[in-house]
């Protein structure tokens, strides 16, 4: 069974990019019919992304035929791409024309859209599960070969909960305002497809004057944007802007001050738009829960309701479900959309499913009497950076690697993370090198100087004296109580 | 300080480079300078000669020299001589 069935939306737009070039869903399904008959087999293929009719033609192309991508930034650091190439040992790559001559050992077999398909003479050869579809990295990477397995199930049964939810229709212009191997920004191009949609295709951002001219020209009615971006938009003014055709804005990828939130949610109201706040993770294929518009302003601050299909319920120490209201617990999931599991080797390609349509968030949480959800921490150690997850553990066994004359250790709140290190005059070196490897923009990252990290007799680093050498905040991340 | 010097030390400071590197930058030419680095910049300039920028000059800030264009015009009266 095809993902979208594209053809039946024959004659239909499909995408736009800010060329004004358009594919129609028919040359969709052909042009990737041709794409996928030059792979020729169900395998495993790298797809370098960007916001680009090829990009999109290759994903669309890989999941309608079986071939299972590995989606990635195509601006990823190198030398992380290199050793995910070494240790996957994809059949084929899918990348830009402008990149085709980096990877090493490869040959040239088709090209289409400005992208081109390469064939790898170090292929490996496992035998991958009936039902992976996709493999997605969890937002940020710290050069862990971690990718999420996502079944062809999950794929349809969050797309189909999404449409419901957003009443998607074939009227719709989402624009892109985010990477489309980025989880979100998938579920995007996924939902639309599904309805019949024309998606706006572009990599130019909101900082850019070609964005705002590609979504007033092509008429885009919505886009979806991380915390920050929504920073971002009440810096530009966006309130005083005027954009008729655009109907809806969604926010996922971290918490949104309540603040803004009330702010976004005032905004859409006055203008007849609709603002719709939701929550979700690699993990949960996309989306768990989303806001309903209606409310968005009585029950600003709250991520919201279970998606059509899935299932939220808080869960205490001892596991049991918790049913009073506002009493704080971690939030699990259950749903069609709950992923596979991880990969973190080619073997582990072969598996199948390890959680079994439940998924325990990480995310602490508690709910209102009238069944609305407010996350209020975490259980991990990973902080959201612009959006991106960053796992602390990670980052400080990264930064040991490459100055393994230091100790470090590191906390913060979304979009600050602090890095305590046990050197003086590192500061630049350090946190250019994180932000290098991480791709995170560099004023993310503070270096503070310390004597020693403090550690208990057990050699657990004791992070609540380790921040009061900080500067200090009321938001930090718990410290893996 | 000169009007030219206190724009200089803005980019100096938020993209942490030398003034060497000034002349001929554009937007996404340095890790530094990207959505997140254009919106910290902007915030230094406007700090910096206590002046709002409106929209359509924020994201016509496409480059060090452009920057200048715009700052120069009669909305914000930057001189750079």
């Amino acid at each position: 069974m095809k993902l979208w069935n594209l053809e039946q939306f024959s004659d239909k737009t499909a995408l736009i990019d800010d060329a004004g070039t358009s594919v129609t869903y028919r040359e969709l399904a052909g042009r990737g019919k041709g794409l996928a008959d030059a792979v020729g087999r169900r395998c495993l293929v790298f797809s370098l992304c960007t916001n680009s009719i090829g990009s999109v033609l290759g994903y669309t192309a890989f999941l309608e035929h079986g071939i299972v991508p590995v989606l990635l930034n195509a601006h990823l650091e190198r030398e992380l791409l290199h050793d995910l190439l070494e240790h996957y040992q994809p059949e084929y790559v899918w990348l830009p024309e402008s990149m085709q001559d980096e990877p090493q050992g490869m040959r040239r077999v088709y090209s289409d859209a400005g992208y081109v398909l390469l064939q790898n003479a170090h292929a490996g050869d496992t035998k991958m599960h009936p039902e992976l579809g996709l493999l997605l990295t969890t937002s940020g990477s710290t050069g862990s070969p971690k990718f999420v397995r996502q079944s062809y199930r999950n794929i349809r049964a969050n797309a189909c909960s999404i449409v419901e939810y957003l009443k998607l229709d074939e009227t719709e212009r989402p624009i892109t305002t985010l990477p489309m191997n980025y989880t979100y920004g998938l579920s995007i191009i996924n939902s639309h497809l599904m309805v019949g949609a024309a998606v706006l295709l572009t990599d130019y951002g909101l900082m850019q004057k070609e964005f705002w001219k590609f979504l007033k020209e092509a008429e885009a009615t919505s886009f979806g944007g991380v915390p920050y971006t929504y920073e971002m938009l009440e810096r530009l003014r966006f309130f005083r802007m005027e954009l008729p055709s655009l109907r809806t804005m969604t926010q996922a990828g971290g918490k949104l001050s309540p603040e803004l939130h009330k702010k976004f949610a005032e905004y859409a109201k006055e203008h007849g738009k609709h603002f719709v706040v939701m929550y979700g993770q690699t993990e949960a294929t996309a989306r768990m829960a989303y806001l309903p518009h209606e409310l968005s302003l009585d029950k600003y601050g709250s991520m919201g309701i279970a998606i059509p299909g899935g299932r939220l319920w808080l869960r205490d120490v001892g596991g049991k479900r918790i049913t009073e209201p506002e009493v704080v617990g971690e939030l699990v999931y259950e749903g069609d959309n709950v992923t596979l599991g991880y990969a973190e080797c080619r073997d582990d390609l072969a598996k199948g499913d390890t959680r079994h349509g439940i998924l325990e968030t990480g995310d602490m949480a508690k709910c209102d009497a009238d069944g609305y959800f407010y996350i209020v921490g975490r259980k991990k150690r990973f902080l959201k950076v612009f959006g991106n997850r960053l796992n602390l553990d990670e980052l400080d066994r990264m930064v040991k690697r490459k100055f393994p004359d230091l100790d470090c250790a590191s906390s913060g709140w979304d979009d600050h993370v602090e890095i305590y290190v046990t050197a003086e005059g590192k500061d630049s070196e350090i946190r250019s090198f994180v932000s290098e490897k991480t791709g995170l923009h560099m004023s993310a990252f503070s270096v503070y100087p310390v004597e020693e990290i403090p550690k208990n007799d057990a050699g657990k680093v004791l992070y609540r004296e380790l921040e009061q050498s900080g500067p200090g905040s009321g938001q930090r991340v718990p410290s893996g109580l | 300080m000169t009007n030219l010097e206190i724009y200089n030390k803005a980019f100096m400071e938020t993209f942490e480079i030398e003034e060497d590197k000034l002349a001929g930058l554009n937007y996404q030419d340095i890790d530094a300078w990207d959505s997140v680095g254009h919106m910290a910049l902007i915030a230094a300039l406007e700090d910096a000669f206590d002046i709002m920028m409106d929209t359509d000059d924020i994201i016509d800030f496409s480059s060090y020299e452009k920057g200048k264009e715009l700052l120069a015009k009669d909305d914000y009266g930057v001189e750079f001589q």
